[in-house]
């Protein structure tokens, strides 16, 4: 257990508390809040993951290369980056991807939707409502609910297996689709899985319902892209619900990336408003109605309405889109014809490219510039963790003013709790997250 | 080990994506067994449990890169009875290892508006370049039946089932049509250590060398293959070898022969 430690000088008025590690996020980061008397003097969360430098080494390696070095930005969204990069690639070149290709690719990020959202709301986000360490620890208490977790999770793995080859760095997607395309016997053998998984997803709704969310609301600027017809995946405009409505194209200027001395991870903040929400949020209050019908119909009985302003019932958000994505699933694979080729051709022509995709935690935005041999010559990806990270801030600042009266300990544990609502994943964002707490 | 009721295991993270530590959450049939054997004593990425060492097995994915980390991986190393690397970052730098063969100031500038806040080092490197392994499992990312399996192995005093043939032998056990013989296809299989079970072959993908440099790899004879019966451009090879085990030795010494050759 991440115990604090507490040191008292002398005199007793200064409290200091010192955690060496945020747990159940992926990667590492830390937090800095130092507090004096009733108010918050400093709050800061750093990251301190090693930076990789994929923008730079990116630079010289050819546009087809990008769909395999960039999944290795993130293991547990993998199939996001390799999304992003693919569709930017196309756009360069000026090629479309429709059909079957197209729905494929929806159906293998439905299976990463299931896999990271069954991680994170079981296995990292809900030992925090349940007030264990761990869901390991979890487990002794609630196997059922446990074993079901890892068998949500292990279906959506299958999803991206079958398709992907592999759950972590899948092998078989490429600029213009897929290298193999699978046959309609071998979709076919999802169907029974993705019908339990949907109605699991069903009853983890009706689980997470029942547990006690912090009392807290907050007028966030939410972030995400918006379909005509579907809930978003992998196209559509970027929009929010402060008037945003643009082309991907248009990201950088409307957004810019600062560094900030804290942190390895840029800070993506709106330029004129700041600080603004992407993930699961965003994308229920902005596309709510597009979800399908179970779907729809579990976030009505959940109480979810029109809009979800308390970060904490982010959980009962990813719950409804495992419902959804397991729905889509099941809607893709009754519909699938195979394609008569695996991928379209690409053909490399200078310009730039734009790919913006949701990302199980949020929108991930990469842009590249290619020359006419399709040599990259400059790239830019922005995660959803750094575009995250300033609203997280904003959202401990409001918590912990709101609640001085906790003790050291439930204030470091509920903090915690506020920055795995985002499910943060700091080694996209880049890592090493230390909590400490300062009192006078 | 064996008489040890249960050993304590921690999972350790350098400069990485995460993905070799989550093989072990997307055991989903086997977690909850493991965590009956072991006692998982230190692993962030899936609790707050903090127990302190010395650990019986120190699980190390991700490469050194930091003046800080370089530190860190010898404190670990003197906490740990068997420390094991799992995945190409750990074994041979990750695709971070790019760095190796450019200018990294050059690449802070190019990344971050302010390179004074940044303390990287000039090189991403093995942790066998730091301290002594136990053991590695290669793979980028690794296989997590093996991963399960090595565990075991530890725990249990025997020797892991791992085998350190090549991808191209894996790909003739299965029965495959070979890509490159019968399709043309360019691909590293003879070269790349096993494990992946020739994932790329059975989806009529050369291999690219997720698994890095088998032993005694004929690194030359391949590319010599590639390029004049395949018509890969030497461009191409050497960026074919500056992969995900880019800092490997022998696919290190292959892509330097490339990267300036004229076709």
């Amino acid at each position: 257990m991440s115990t604090p430690r507490t040191e008292t000088p002398g005199n007793g008025s200064t409290r200091r508390i010192a955690v060496d590690y945020l747990a159940r996020v992926e990667g590492e980061g830390a937090m800095y809040i130092k507090i004096l008397g009733d108010h918050i003097e400093h709050l800061e969360l750093k990251i301190f993951e090693p930076p990789r430098f994929f923008e730079a080494f990116l630079r010289g390696r050819h546009m087809g290369e990008a769909v395999d070095i960039t999944a290795r930005i993130c293991g547990i969204c993998p199939v996001a980056y390799q999304m992003s990069s693919a569709h930017a690639m196309e756009m360069a070149c000026g090629v479309r991807v429709n059909g079957p290709i197209r729905d494929l690719r929806r159906l293998i990020y439905c299976g990463e939707w299931i896999e990271s959202h069954g991680l994170h709301t079981f296995m990292l986000h809900l030992p925090d409502f349940l007030g264990y360490p761990s869901a390991i620890d979890m487990a002794k208490d609630y196997p059922n609910e446990v074993n079901m977790a890892l068998r949500l999770k292990k279906i959506g793995n299958s999803v991206v297996n079958l398709i992907g080859g592999r759950e972590i760095h899948p092998i078989n997607l490429r600029v213009g689709g897929f290298y193999r395309v699978p046959t309609k016997r071998e979709l076919r053998s999802l169907v029974d899985d993705l019908q339990w998984a949907r109605d699991a997803a069903v009853q983890s709704v009706r689980f997470f319902q029942a547990l006690e969310f912090p009392e807290i609301e907050l007028a966030y600027e939410v972030v995400a892209l918006r379909h005509p017809e579907e809930y978003p995946f992998n196209e559509g405009r970027l929009i929010s619900n402060k008037g945003l409505d643009i082309d991907i194209r248009e990201f950088n200027d409307h957004f810019v990336e600062q560094h900030v001395e804290r942190s390895n991870a840029l800070h993506c903040v709106h330029r004129r408003r700041g600080a603004y929400h992407v993930g699961p949020l965003a994308r229920y209050n902005l596309n709510h109605e597009q979800l399908l019908p179970t779907a729809r119909e579990t976030a009505r009985d959940a109480g979810l309405g029109d809009g979800v302003w308390n970060p904490y019932r982010s959980l009962l958000v990813r719950g409804v889109e495992m419902v959804h994505a397991c729905e889509e699933a099941l809607r893709i694979i009754g519909e699938y014809e195979m394609p008569d080729a695996p991928a379209l051709d690409v053909h490399p022509q200078a310009g730039v490219g734009h790919g913006c995709t949701e990302a199980p935690r949020g929108i991930l935005y990469h842009r590249y510039r290619l020359d006419e041999q399709g040599v990259i010559r400059e790239a830019q990806i922005v995660p959803p963790t750094s575009q995250n990270q300033r609203q997280i801030e904003d959202d401990l600042r409001v918590f912990v003013e709101h609640n001085l009266a906790l003790s050291d300990e439930q204030l470091q544990w509920q903090c915690e709790q506020m920055i795995r609502n985002y499910d943060p994943c700091i080694s996209c964002a880049t890592h090493f997250l230390k909590l400490e707490i300062e009192r006078e | 080990m064996g008489d040890r009721a249960i050993p304590k295991i921690a999972v350790w993270k350098f400069a990485s994506c995460d993905g070799c530590q989550l093989s072990l959450l997307d055991c989903e049939d086997e977690l909850l067994a493991v965590a009956e054997a072991v006692e998982i004593a230190y692993f962030p990425e899936v609790t707050r449990t903090v127990v302190e060492g010395p650990y019986d097995v120190s699980l190390i994915e991700g490469s050194v890169t930091t003046p800080h980390d370089a530190v860190r991986i010898t404190e670990i190393r003197k906490n740990s009875k068997l420390l094991i690397t799992i995945g190409a970052c750990a074994t041979a730098g990750g695709i971070q290892a790019l760095r190796n063969f450019a200018d990294v100031s050059e690449f802070v500038s190019a990344v971050y508006a302010h390179p004074d806040y940044i303390d990287t080092l000039a090189m991403s490197t093995p942790i066998a370049n730091h301290v002594t392994v136990d053991f590695e499992l290669r793979g980028c990312p690794i296989n997590k039946h093996q991963l399960v399996d090595v565990l075991s192995a530890f725990v249990n005093g025997r020797k892991p089932n791992v085998s350190s043939s090549s991808v191209c032998m894996e790909c003739k056990r299965n029965g495959a049509v070979c890509v490159m013989v019968a399709h043309g296809t360019p691909c590293l299989g003879p070269v790349t250590h096993a494990g992946c079970n020739a994932l790329c072959p059975s989806y009529n993908r050369g291999c690219f060398g997720c698994y890095g440099p088998k032993e005694t790899p004929n690194a030359s004879s391949i590319a010599r293959w590639w390029n004049t019966e395949l018509h890969v451009p030497h461009a191409e090879l050497a960026r074919t070898f500056r992969g995900f085990n880019a800092y490997a030795k022998a696919f290190r010494n292959e892509s330097g022969l490339h990267v300036d050759a004229t076709d």
